[in-house]
């Protein structure tokens, strides 16, 4: 049985002058149709270098990734990114953010009042349309992720990339971010790449943990099923020993066998 | 010229008064005490605001002209007085726009003149100047082809491009243009170059994700991601033209506003000419206004 999205023996050189360093080594990874995977692993591993190899922002030294059968040669909607920082152009309104991946994607497929309704739609998903006609700079930063998310579903892409998306915000909108990933990957079943620093964030949302060891040459160092039923519930997991357990296990791998020396 | 730089930098004094916070509330509130009593509300804070913005410059313009007349006024003076300026000239102040004959029309129609040719000019600058930018900006290798010629083409004064342009179009009327095109064109190109290579690899892997073709990305990213640097560049620009028609028009005759100059030096007409200059400083003043509003209008929003 082939996987649904493959990542096959990337490995990641970066030669600048006579310097050659070796980011990645031989990861591989088998991601099956819905699954929501978090990438974990410290500042500098290559984590997001990985995401943009998926992305093809970035090309692979040697391997590649295989998506639906068909190698991934380039950048294309099928892989929407939600990045960090949100990236969104701040000469549009919210609406037109949206609009304008809709419009790219479907221009030869959905009609002009399609492509509308289909831009509220995404809109409304991530609660963001009675900002609809603000522009970035009017908006909060977790409201400005929001539409960023909303842009990337708009694009129907087969695997979301999600890089840190929730890295630059507070505590108390990340959470309510957490939960509407939670809520709209329940939704619509999508399959999910994130990019995560954060510990109680990948176990509340994975299906699976990848832990990745430091760099250089960073590998997959363990991948951890998080088999905790869903819909979860952020209060009820605080005491659940599995949601417990698997916390444990992501810590000791990061602190215990994988400390980041260069840190501190 | 010098006229607009007065009107800009009149109103820094009291800014500089005012550098200490309640010390300058009262130094603004000094200058007009009976007004908010007269009329208060909104109008009398529109009134405020307008004079205080007015009323220096004015001051100021008038103390000049009065020390300029009693400068000038005595028997062995070389430049004529401000009095004598509004006799000589009464005509050329009073109406812009008279017509007597081939050569005796009011300034109003000189300048118009003048200003068709640098809309000309300048929009050929404008519009081959971005392309170019985004020529430099884009590909590595058409920056290092062309940006050293560019460094060293730039320096070259716009007079010193006459004679070329005269010896290629044969007429007078095209080389002005084309020295206008000249002069215009460098801050345009190199602003817009920078304005593309500062746009944020962000936009450019939104852009990437979405599949843009490379005219989407150009009118949907390249162009509102760099405008900001491209009206910096135009302004530049048109201030540069407005210099350069002037000197140009003085060497190739005909009726713009710098023609108009040296006819009136060649008959000693003193007064005609400081009236000219008046005219020219307030619309190279108009020009940059609009140029920097057109430029504040578009790139709303963008600062994010």
């Amino acid at each position: 049985m082939t996987a649904y999205l493959k990542l096959d023996h990337i490995d990641k050189v970066f030669a600048r002058g006579g310097d050659v360093t070796e980011v990645l080594r031989e990861v591989s990874l088998d991601v099956a149709r819905g699954e929501y995977i978090s990438i974990i692993g410290h500042s500098g591993c290559g984590k997001s270098t990985l995401l943009n190899i998926v992305a093809g922002l970035t090309p692979a030294t040697t391997g590649g990734v295989i998506l639906e059968g068909r190698q991934v040669d380039g950048p294309g909607p099928d892989r929407a990114v939600v990045f960090q920082n949100h990236s969104l152009l701040p000469w549009l309104s919210v609406y037109d953010n949206v609009r304008l991946a809709v419009d790219k994607v479907f221009s030869g497929v959905k009609s002009r009042a399609e492509r509308h309704d289909w831009t509220l739609h995404n809109l409304e998903l991530v609660q963001m349309i009675h900002a609809k006609d603000k522009r970035p700079a009017e908006i909060s930063g977790g409201m400005k992720q929001r539409v960023g998310i909303a842009r990337a579903l708009a694009m129907e892409p087969k695997v979301l990339l999600l890089d840190e998306p929730f890295g630059a915000l507070d505590a108390l909108t990340r959470a309510h971010l957490q939960d509407s990933v939670m809520q709209i990957h329940a939704a619509i079943g999508n399959t999910v790449l994130m990019i995560t620093h954060d510990v109680d964030e990948a176990v509340l949302l994975s299906d699976r943990i990848v832990m990745m060891t430091n760099g250089p040459s960073a590998r997959i160092g363990e991948v951890l099923d998080v088999e905790l039923p869903r819909p979860r519930r952020r209060l009820d997991l605080v005491t659940d020993p599995t949601y417990l357990a698997c916390r444990e296990a992501v810590l000791k791998f990061l602190y215990e066998r994988h400390r980041f020396v260069e840190a501190a | 010229m010098s006229l607009t730089a007065l009107k800009s930098e009149t109103p820094a004094p009291p800014k500089k008064a005012a550098t200490g916070g309640a010390a300058g509330a009262k130094v603004v509130r000094l200058v007009f005490p009976a007004r908010p009593a007269a009329a208060p509300g909104r109008f009398a804070t529109l009134g405020h605001s307008l004079a205080v913005t007015t009323v220096p410059p004015l001051v100021v313009l008038m103390l000049l002209l009065g020390v300029w007349e009693l400068l000038c006024a005595g028997p062995g003076a070389t430049l004529p007085p401000p009095s004598s300026i509004w006799q000589d000239s009464y005509d050329l102040i009073v109406d812009p726009f008279f017509v007597n004959g081939p050569q005796d029309i009011g300034l109003g129609w000189r300048v118009l003149v003048s200003l068709q040719r640098v809309a000309i000019g300048f929009g050929l600058a404008a519009a081959v100047g971005v392309m170019l930018g985004v020529l430099i900006g884009q590909s590595v290798w058409a920056m290092r082809g062309l940006d050293p010629i560019f460094q060293v083409l730039r320096t070259v004064p716009p007079l010193a491009w006459l004679p070329i342009a005269l010896a290629a179009f044969r007429d007078s009327n095209p080389s002005a243009i084309f020295v206008i095109f000249i002069t215009a064109i460098w801050p345009v190109i190199i602003n817009t170059a920078v304005g593309v290579r500062n746009i944020p690899q962000d936009y450019r892997n939104v852009a990437q994700v979405l599949r843009l073709n490379p005219f989407e990305f150009f009118a949907k990213i390249m162009l509102p991601a760099a405008a900001p640097y491209i009206f910096t560049g135009l302004r530049i620009g048109v201030g540069l033209s407005w210099l350069a028609i002037v000197a140009a028009e003085m060497l190739t005759g005909g009726v713009g506003i710098g023609f108009f100059i040296w006819d009136a030096w060649n008959s000693s007409r003193l007064s005609d000419i400081i009236v000219a200059l008046v005219y020219i400083g307030v619309v190279g003043f108009v020009l940059d206004r609009l140029v920097a509003g057109i430029g504040a209008f578009v790139t709303r929003g963008t600062a994010a």
